[in-house]
């Protein structure tokens, strides 16, 4: 009986500990939607900032972060896909693809406060960029390659060598084979992969602060030399730079709302995109 | 023509890769050949002092020790908080709760690992800062606890994600013969499951440990940033990372106080490193077993 | 010890020759896989490979394609002679050369894509790219697979959404939709029930005489079934080679008797 009670409160812990954990999580998104939704507005979304940030809109910011992630996907995507595509598919197995591999795994797992200091020492000091779009883009670039080049390997090694097979013995060419039938069947899961990585990217503070961060600047952005607002950074700014705590609180919920919907909304399309993929190949 | 067009295939795809491979060489490279004049002038032994003040008037000084014990200070409060919680988290999940109650669980937690760290660090500061300053009685809530606090729910859904993982995977004719013997469910898990999945829940914590003492912007926002050698959770530290995220703007090209923040992240890299190369032996542990 | 027989095929009314194979060695690295290997394959016959599982039969067939090749590592001498070109000849196209020798694999690989463009697939790599022609193509090949009566209603569905047996059919007329002259099957029905093992069995007999077959099983009634000719192999010699009737009644080679006796293997 003893035996019994200690049991029923053994999984009385282990439940409380788990939901504690899921209360938090729920905390956490149901504070910032509850009060980040009432300071959203046309207003809001579509105006400039004013009163060094404590009034107006976070136009600028979104229009820079969405900048920034237009660059940021155009240099990695294309480039993290071809790599993998490379390594997978015409590489043979070496010391040398081994090595390259771990350097790949340990660039991932770099803090991205280094890669926010690496891009700051050679975009925007050593080449000259400035603080601008084209040095942020590089470096959330260099910090999401990794992520993306693991991701697509993975798509990849997940169709079958029987689709490879097959196609060979239909006398295609080693590239034909690879476009018409791996790539189709790998590009969703690449894709997926990638997307989580990017939206992470979007979210990220650390590389940006010193590569194209503008704490307030109140118009949008005319060439990839310019400095721009992004939503992290100005929720950050706001947070911890703003004398008068109290009465920008709306504009700081409405920010990290809208951040929220931005990083959450890219990780569900990647989300439904692969369960709808899953469904879909079984081999 | 078409041997052409395959070898023009390929030799784009290789420059591709051969670019990412200079890149990932070039971050590496780049940050030793930054780091290392410093090692010449003023010397790697004025990195081993006690006094973090690189902007000093009267005599810079780099030592890191603070720094050093900041994050070693938050990492571990913030790991001891988070691996109970999260392998007790990932055993529910995958053991106990009801198969509907898994399907929702699991994603939903991960939804922590996708926030923005500026939206956690801005919820500490709007939510535990007031919390731990009132609880403890203090001037100010900006501490290293409060700091482990987000780092252990930053944490969290990396271990239980993991754990859960390697759990799930352990064979249901362990489990079988374990409950065969007449072991109750929860003796089976403790006795049987969990040990079996240790190689995973191992590997869940370094890469646990690993997104924690990398964590900028939620440290930076909630600790106070006080360069100061000290234990006590209740005060104000600086880490590594919130040095670099605080200092990086205002340092001058090529200065000593520039290679400074360069060799904090060298060592920042080399324990991400060695952390990383621990999780991968442990996976492929698991993986294999 | 094993025999190394180099049996000449018999001579009896003397069968045109499509694939001979003159001193073939192969390596897997430093492993080597096949010994000496001579043997002629008639032309619109059915050749059966049979032996023991690891003996090198489809690593054989493998190489009578060159689908070794996409194998890291592996090294072959020897001659190999299709329509009296040397496929191993240094300024032979691989491409042309698979397209002449089509390939069935042991487990049934349809593509992900609907029965049309899995048959359709061949030909487009080959730059036919009318509509009407590829329809007429995809037609023919399924009808001579002797499935075109199932699917014909619903080529738009995925290939994997068909049975095993209807999969590997739809693959033998994806293989005959870019108009080879042989056909290479490794073990084609031994993914396979009864019943669709017998579909095979009959679509062989179908398509013998139009295409030169060469098919691994190590079914010995299968072999007994549907090849004029049988190859015995043993540890990566060919023990020994002739019609099949003889090398079932009267097998010169004691190891080989043992074999389809079924006294070991
Ligand atoms: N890809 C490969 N790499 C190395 N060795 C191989 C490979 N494929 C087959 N082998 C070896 O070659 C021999 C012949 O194999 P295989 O041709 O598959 O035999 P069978 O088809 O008669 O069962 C075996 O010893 C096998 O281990
Ligand atoms: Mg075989």
């Amino acid at each position: 009986m003893a035996k019994k009670k200690t049991e029923k409160i053994v999984y009385g812990v282990i439940w409380f500990v788990t939901y504690l954990v899921v209360f938090m999580v729920g905390y956490i998104i149901f504070d910032i939607v509850i009060k980040g939704l009432p300071a959203i507005s046309w207003g809001f979304l579509t105006q400039m900032p004013a009163k060094s940030g404590s009034q107006g809109g976070i136009l600028p910011a979104i229009v820079g972060t969405f900048y920034l992630v237009i660059g940021t996907v155009a240099i990695a995507l294309p480039l993290g896909i071809a790599s993998a595509i490379y390594l997978n598919e015409y590489s043979k197995p070496s010391t040398f693809t081994r090595m390259i591999r771990l350097g790949i795994s340990t660039l991932a797992g770099v803090p991205s406060i280094v890669f926010g200091l690496f891009g700051m020492g050679l975009f925007v000091l050593a080449l000259g960029f400035g603080k601008s779009i084209l040095a942020g883009s590089l470096t959330l670039a260099c910090m999401v390659l990794p992520t993306i080049i693991v991701a697509s390997e993975e798509a990849l090694k997940a169709v079958p060598d029987s689709m490879r097979e097959g196609s060979l013995a239909l006398g295609a060419t080693k590239w034909q084979t690879i476009y018409k039938n791996v790539l189709p069947y790998a590009l969703p899961g690449m894709l997926t992969g990638s997307i989580l990585g990017i939206g992470r990217a979007a979210g990220e503070t650390a590389p940006i602060i010193f590569t194209v961060a503008a704490t307030l600047l109140p118009r949008l952005p005319r060439s990839i030399f310019d400095q721009v607002m992004a939503l992290p950074y100005h929720l950050y700014m706001l947070a911890t730079q703003m004398p008068n705590q109290t009465t920008i609180k709306p504009m700081q919920y409405g920010t990290a709302f809208v951040l929220l919907v931005i990083v959450l909304g890219v990780d569900v399309v990647a989300i439904i995109f692969r369960s709808r993929l899953r469904r879909k190949n079984k081999w | 023509m078409q041997k052409w067009k395959e070898k023009a295939v390929k030799l784009g795809l290789l420059g591709a890769s051969s670019t990412s491979i200079l890149i990932v060489l070039l971050i590496f490279f780049y940050l030793i050949k930054e780091a290392l004049p410093f090692a010449l002038d003023p010397g790697l032994s004025s990195l081993s002092g006690s006094l973090w003040a690189p902007t000093s008037m009267l005599k810079e000084s780099f030592g890191i020790l603070p720094l050093l014990t900041g994050s070693l200070l938050v990492t571990a409060m913030a790991t001891i908080i988070a691996i109970p919680v999260g392998v007790i988290a990932a055993i529910y999940i995958s053991e106990i709760a009801r198969p509907a109650e898994r399907e929702v669980l699991k994603p939903f937690i991960e939804l922590l690992a996708a926030l923005p760290s500026v939206v956690i660090g801005f919820f500490g500061l709007v939510v535990f800062v007031p919390l731990v300053k009132s609880v403890f009685g203090l001037s100010t809530g900006l501490t290293a606890l409060t700091g482990a606090l987000l780092l252990a729910l930053m944490a969290i859904p990396t271990i239980i994600s993991i754990s859960e993982d390697a759990i799930s995977s352990v064979p249901s004719s362990y489990k079988q013969a374990s409950l065969a013997l007449g072991a109750s469910k929860l003796e089976t898990i403790f006795k049987i499951t969990v040990p079996a999945a240790l190689s995973g829940i191992v590997a869940s914590i370094t890469l646990g440990i690993g997104r924690v003492i990398g964590e900028t912007m939620a440290v930076l926002m909630v600790t106070g940033n006080a360069a100061v050698v000290t234990m006590n959770p209740l005060t104000s530290v600086r880490t590594m990372t919130a040095t670099i995220a605080a200092e990086m703007g205002e340092v001058a090209f090529g200065s000593h106080h520039y290679r400074a923040l360069f060799w904090v992240a060298l060592i920042l890299l080399g324990i991400t490193f060695a952390l990383n190369i621990l999780a991968q032996k442990a996976l492929s542990k698991y993986k294999l077993g | 010890m094993v025999m190394i027989g180099n049996q000449t095929p018999p001579q009896i009314d003397e069968p045109e020759i499509e694939i001979d194979v003159q001193n073939l060695d192969f390596y897997y690295g430093k492993h080597q896989a096949l010994h000496d290997i001579c043997m002629s394959v008639p032309k619109g016959m059915v050749t059966a490979l049979i032996g023991p599982s690891g003996c090198g039969k489809s690593t054989f067939l493998r190489t009578l394609n060159r689908m070794n090749d996409i194998i890291g590592g592996t090294r072959v001498e020897g001659k190999i002679v299709i329509q009296s070109k040397d496929i191993y000849a240094p300024n032979i196209d691989v491409v042309m050369l698979r397209k002449r020798v089509g390939m069935v694999f042991q487990k049934p690989n349809p593509f992900p894509k609907s029965i049309f463009e899995n048959v359709a697939y061949g030909p487009r790599i080959h730059g036919i790219k009318n509509r009407a022609q590829l329809q007429e193509i995809v037609e023919r090949s399924l009808v001579r697979a002797a499935i075109w009566d199932e699917v014909k209603d619903r080529l738009h569905i995925s290939g994997l959404e068909l049975s095993g047996g209807q999969q590997q059919r739809l693959c033998i007329a994806r293989a005959l939709a870019v108009d080879p002259d042989i056909l290479l099957m490794d073990e084609p029905a031994s993914a396979l029930d009864p019943r669709s093992t017998q579909r095979i069995e009959d679509l062989i007999a179908e398509l013998r005489g139009d295409y030169t077959i060469v098919i691994v099983t190590h079914n010995m009634q299968q072999a007994a079934r549907v090849s004029d000719y049988t190859a015995f192999f043993y540890e990566g010699h060919l023990i020994e080679f002739g019609k099949t009737e003889r090398i079932f009644t009267k097998p010169n080679n004691k190891q080989t008797e043992d074999y389809i006796t079924g006294r070991f293997g």
